[in-house]
This record gives C-alpha cells, structure tokens and sequence, in this order.
C-alpha cells in the first residue's frame, strides 16, 4: 500500500505547495481516500477545480495521471481493454501459410499480452509506479458504464474473459468528477468517499487569484472576489466559478483596468457572465448602469 | 472507546431517519475513518463523517444538524459560564435592564467588527441568559431561540452596525448587506446552540426526531417557507438539466428504427466484410404539444409556479407549449416565458397576472373550465396533451363534469396534478375524486414528486 499524505494537514501543505489552495475540507477527505484506499467522488458546479484536484494530487505526490474522458457513448473499448484484432488476423493468416494441421495452437496464442490494447482503466491498474486515475465528468456516460467501474473501484481489478482477473499491483488514487446533471447510481456512490467542492469563501478566493495571476494587485483581486460574490447571490442561470473569476482578473490586467469601477465592471461583465438575461439582471442589481 | 461507538451507531440510525440512505458499508467505512484521524478537531470528524456517509449535496443541511446534535461543540454554558460565576454575585436579575443593555452593547460591537467568534460566544450567552426557560425540577428546565431573539432583538441593531462597518471604511449599500448577513448568520447561531443545548436536556433523539427538516428535494410546497421557496426555485434549471440529461439517454438507448444500410456494411469492413454489428437509424422523436392549465388562487399558487416554471424549462421536449392560468376566469400566460427569460422576473410577472384570471377571486372549476372551452377551444387537438394543476377545491360551485369530460375527449393525454396528499383528496370541499374519475389525478407534493412525473410523461 502506498502512503499517499500523512495527516490532512500533511495533505494541505502538500497540495498548497503545488498551487493547489485546498480548504480543510477537502484536504482532510483527499486524505482519507488514500488513506482508506477509496476512490473519491468530487461533484460541484462547473469550474471549481474538480479537475484540477486530481492533477495536483497527482503533482504533490509525484505520481503519474491516467485520465479517462468520459462521454456518451463511451464503452468498454474505449475505456478498459481491447483485443487488437487486426494483428490477430495478421497472426492467424501467418502461422495458417506456414503448414497444414496445427491451428488449434494459435487460437490460444492470439488472446495474450501481446494483442491487448490496454485503456485508461486497465493502465492504471496495471501500472507499478504510483498513478492517480482521473474519471473524468463520470455523469456524461450511460449507465452501463458505471457499471463497468464497479469492479474496478471496488476491488480494483479487472476481468477479462479470456486472460482471467488481473488486479491491482499498487492501488491507484481514484477521483471521480461529476458535474451532477445526472444521478450517479447508488452502487457506484456506496463505494465511493464524496466530496461536495462549492464555491470558496472571500479570503481563499483572493489567495487563489492571487496564486493563479502573479500580476494582480491585492486590491484588485478583493474587488473582483468582493464583486464576484456578489453575483453570486443573484438569482442566475449559471454563477460565476473560480475560472470565470480567474479570467476575469486575467482579462483586466490584459486591458490595464487598475481599478474596478462600475464602469469598468460592464464592460467586462462578458467575461464573467454568459447568459444575456444573467447580464441584464446583473446590471440592474449591481446599478451599472 | 465504546461510547464513542454507541454515539456513532445512534448518529447513523438518526441520520437513516432523517431519509439519508446510509448503508451497512458506508457505516463501516465512517467508522474506520475516524479512527485514522487525530481525534482533537471537531471540523475534521466532520468532515469525516460528511464524506463517508453523505452522497449528495441536498442531504447536506440535515447532516449538518444531525452533527450537531450528536457532537455538540460544548457542553452546558461552555466558556461564558464562568464569566457568569464572576458577575454573579452582583444585586439584581441578570436578564433585564442594565444587563440587556450592556449585552446588546457588546453585540453591535462584535458584529460591526465582523468577529465571528465573539459572535458565537455572544450566541450562547444570549440562549444561556435570555432564552432559558426555568421548569419545575430537574430536566424541566428548556431554552427558547425565539424568547432569545426577542428579547436580544439583534435587528434593532441594524442602524449601528452599518454606521460601525461604514467608519471602518465600507460604502453605505455593502454595509446594509454585510449588516443583514451578519445578523441572519446570528440568528441561525441561536436558534443551533437552543436546539444544543435542549438535546443535552432531553437526549438528542428527542430534538432529532422533532426539528430535523425534509430535505429541500422532499419538502412539501404547501410548508415551505420564503427561504425555501427560493432555494427550490433555484433548483428547477438544474432538475430540469437532470431532466433533459436523463431524457436524451433513455431516447438515445430506445433507438431502434429501421437498419442503417450504409453504416452497417461500412462497418463490417473492419471485420473482414463480415457484418458483426448492425445499426440502426435513429428514430424520430415523438413530440406532443402541451397545454397547462392551472389554478393559481392562493392555495396552490406556488405550486403552480414552480411546475410552470419546469415545463417551460423543458419546452424543447414540446413542439409547443401554452399555459392558461385561472381562479374563476381564464387568461393566458404563454408570452411571460420568453426563452432565455429570468426566473425571478416571470416569478414576479406571474404573481402579477393572477388579479387577471380572477372576477371575484373565489375558486371556481367549473366556471373556469366552461371559460376555457368559449375562448379557447382551439389551443386542444387531437395532438394536444392537458395538463390541469390544481388541488380540486371549488368552493362547493357546480364543477361542470360533463364539460371536463369534453375537454378530455378533444385531447390526446389528460393529466392532473394534485399537491395535496392523498388522504385529503375529497376531505371538505375538494371535488378530487369526482374529477379523478374522468382524468387519471396524481400527488405531486415536492420537487422529487415533480421531477418524475415530468419525466414519466416525456
């Protein structure tokens, strides 16, 4: 088994050294999934750094990242193994020009290591260095695929018909995100840790744009985190996240704008907000206008 | 050891009574949690518990409170007993005149520096000292978070501490906010150390059982209170994401049209010109045109609301949408749901055309019905599917059966939303039963409820 952090506050130093700012919250449960050897659940709203955890996980612990994309559609060719069979045909047509009789041997030798197309999920499991396995948007899939992941997360192994089991030679750090457009199924949840990433309070906002924009004045940054919050507690169809917030800050070091004023906020309202009726509320709540 | 496992045992089984769906395994894997964590802070046990035992956001609230209540921050009085002990001696009550005043001093004082732990302390010697309710003997005693509040009357504060923010530099708008946020998060401080304080009382299954909320997806329209109602307000554009996620799969999984000629034998080049896997065509949606009709009189107003506002969230599933709402008289509303329109302006614009669909503002179906047929018998087909939302209590007026029952006809699809349980349907003045004999009636009391008839019906 591989120590993954010592303490959670161990987990907190390590991840804020890589630019990571994680809340005791969330360092605590990443503890807990390495040291408990659970795949974690991270669900929020788009652009918190649900992703972003992993890859940092990843960073502060000097382990490799397999990255399975989910989408609809995606099945287990593309997300544990395939067999390659053209090098399967190419094997059968050799050895059937070379003489007469003898097959039945090569119909063994074709289901080896050598005609396996190993996947993101089968990699990871089979790889000895340490490796965070991402699961990347988990709720974008079927539901015959959480399926397939049921195996993989909770013992960590995977069956294949033909070459048996093969199982874990060091358990990976498993990270699920999902953005909960759909309801995962209990099965998969019952084997997971959860973790609920929201929006960060004031102060660790102003760290992360700080952090992320290395030329942004302190002021400023409390300006974009004071306004951005603010926006937040409008009625919206989609409430800036840290990304907008990082780009926002991005876009006013871009146009040189050192204060941000009323007038300044509506120019650049665009970068924040992405709905027209969330424009037009934001600017007859905020009075820009 | 062990009376740190019978606290966690009653905390899972008060947990499972509250709805939270915590498996023997998740149980286990809480348990084990905890013991490879240091033991000494409260918000990493939490934390602990909330990841392992809490697998989605909405059961969050209840959990929270649960915790609370199973793993108090402080026992009795706490910090602020002592100073009590110290000041007790003086002549005089403790909760009255000089002592009230001193304590609303401090207060604004706390809050307009914005001391979050002042606060807190603040919060436990108001429930302590102003909030106790004295009983007859020992265990009889309670504490009361409104007699607290009253008499601590944090709002009276407001005009100090927006004058101490707006000296510490702040502008007069923010000020007012922080002002209103801080006396709202103190409130929510008081009314958690009452409720500790009782379960140290009375046992915390005792408050468990009685405080607890449903979770905001469960929660009755009819109990719901201002800060609920815009919490699942906020919650229909995601049910309705979840919705149309959840409708493309099914659709796209039930897609077994006619064979894809073309694709078939372009794919079985891949395997030697021998067709493995065949495919289909996708199949042509089906899609209806909907007409919702809607009681909006007080009773069922922002029930109507809400499932206004969530079938229009999904009006891409529709060829087309109208909606008529009503009270006695009929008027349409289809044109306040522009596409891309904000929620809390049709809110307001809804609430606003309600004296529109009223004469004399009492509830009357089978003058409403009977208007609808003369001025729009047009809006229902034989493509049209009805949906009628309301809680059948007509006031005792003629109900018009039989032109319910021609509605019916004309249409492909009836259905009828009812947010009253079951068990009320025909109690007193409610017609429920007689019209449930012409049009299937089904319970629609919270969000969950909602969520699945929507998508029962697409």
């Amino acid at each position: 088994m591989t120590t993954w952090f010592k303490t959670p506050d161990h987990a907190r130093e390590q991840l804020d050294s890589t630019g990571y700012l994680a809340d005791p919250a969330t360092a605590t449960t990443a503890y807990l999934a390495g040291e408990l050897g659970k795949p974690l659940l991270v669900e929020g709203p788009a652009g918190v750094g649900k992703t972003e955890l992993a890859k940092a996980v990843a960073r502060s612990t000097g382990a490799d990242l397999v990255r399975l994309q989910c989408y609809e559609g995606l099945d287990e060719a593309r997300a544990l193994y395939e067999w390659n069979y053209k090098k399967q045909l190419l094997a059968i047509q050799m050895s059937g020009t070379g003489g007469h009789g003898d097959a039945a041997p090569v119909w063994d030798d074709i289901f080896t290591d050598e005609f396996l197309l190993t996947r993101p999920l089968l990699t990871a499991i089979r790889r000895e260095e340490p490796t965070v396995l991402l699961i990347d948007e988990v709720d974008k899939t079927d539901v015959e695929v959480e399926g397939l992941l049921l195996e993989v997360l909770s013992d960590f192994q995977v069956t294949i018909p033909e070459l048996g089991t093969i199982s874990a030679v060091r358990r990976p750090f498993v990270l699920l995100t999902s953005n909960a457009t759909r309801e995962l199924s209990e099965a998969v949840k019952r084997r997971c840790l959860y973790l609920h990433l929201g929006y960060p309070d004031a102060e660790r906002e102003r760290d992360i744009l700080l952090t992320q924009v290395p030329d942004l004045d302190r002021t400023l940054a409390g300006q974009v985190v004071e306004t951005v919050a603010r926006l937040r507690e409008l009625e919206l169809k989609k409430a800036p996240s840290i990304a907008e917030s990082v780009d926002w800050a991005r876009t006013l070091i871009a146009l040189e704008i050192r204060d941000l004023d009323p007038e300044a906020v509506s120019r650049t309202l665009g970068v924040v907000l992405k709905h027209s009726s969330d424009h037009d509320r934001a600017i007859r709540e905020l009075k820009l206008l | 050891m062990s009376g740190l496992v019978d606290r966690h045992v009653a905390f899972v089984e008060a947990l499972r009574a509250a709805g939270l769906p915590v498996s023997l395994a998740e149980d286990v894997d809480a348990a084990r949690a905890i013991t490879r964590l240091p033991l000494d802070d409260r918000e990493i046990l939490r934390t602990a518990y909330a990841a392992t035992l809490v697998k989605r956001e909405t059961h969050r609230s209840a959990f929270d409170a649960l915790f609370d209540l199973y793993f108090p921050a402080l026992v009795g009085a706490g910090r602020t007993a002592r100073e009590d002990e110290e000041v007790g001696d003086d002549a005089g009550p403790q909760d009255t005149g000089p002592a009230l005043k001193d304590f609303q001093q401090r207060m604004a004082e706390a809050m307009s520096a914005g001391d979050r732990d002042a606060q807190l302390e603040l919060a436990i010697e108001a429930v302590g000292t102003f909030g106790f309710l004295p009983g007859r003997g020992p265990r009889m005693s309670s504490f009361s978070a409104y007699q607290a509040l009253k008499r601590t009357a944090p709002e009276e504060l407001v005009a100090q501490i927006v004058e101490g923010l707006m000296s510490r530099g702040l502008d007069e708008d923010s000020a007012r906010r922080r002002a209103a946020g801080t006396i709202a998060a103190f409130r929510q401080m008081v009314e958690g150390d009452a409720l500790r304080r009782i379960a140290e009382e009375k046992g915390a299954e005792h408050v468990a059982k009685t405080t607890v909320r449903p979770t905001i997806d469960k929660l009755d329209f009819s109990s719901a209170r201002a800060a609920d109602l815009e919490q699942m307000r906020r919650e229909i554009y995601p049910l309705a994401r979840r919705l149309a996620t959840r409708l493309t799969q099914e659709h796209h999984s039930r897609r077994r049209g006619p064979l894809d000629f073309r694709r078939t034998v372009r794919a079985s080049i891949s395997t030697g010109g021998v067709p493995l896997v065949t495919h289909q065509k996708p199949k042509r949606p089906h899609r209806n045109e909907l007409v919702v009709l809607c009681d909006v009189s007080g009773s069922v107003a922002k029930f109507a609301q809400f499932t206004l506002l969530l079938v229009f969230a999904l009006r891409d599933q529709f060829t087309k949408v109208r909606a008529f709402t009503f009270v006695d008289h009929v008027h349409e509303v289809t044109d306040h749901f522009r596409p891309g329109a904000d929620v809390a302006d049709v809110m307001a614009e809804l609430a606003a055309a309600t004296s529109q669909a009223a004469l004399w503002g009492r509830t009357n179906y089978g003058r409403a019905f009977s208007k609808f047929t003369e001025s729009y018998a047009d809006a229902l087909g034989p493509k049209t599917s009805l949906l009628v939302l309301g809680d059948a209590r007509s006031n005792y007026s003629d109900l018009q059966l039989d032109v319910f029952a021609d509605m019916v006809d004309s249409c492909r699809h009836t259905w009828w939303l009812n947010p009253e349980h079951t068990r009320n349907w025909g109690a007193g003045d409610s017609a429920a039963p007689r019209y449930a004999e012409i049009a299937p009636m089904v319970e629609c009391r919270n969000l969950t409820q909602l969520g699945e008839f929507v998508h029962d019906i697409l």
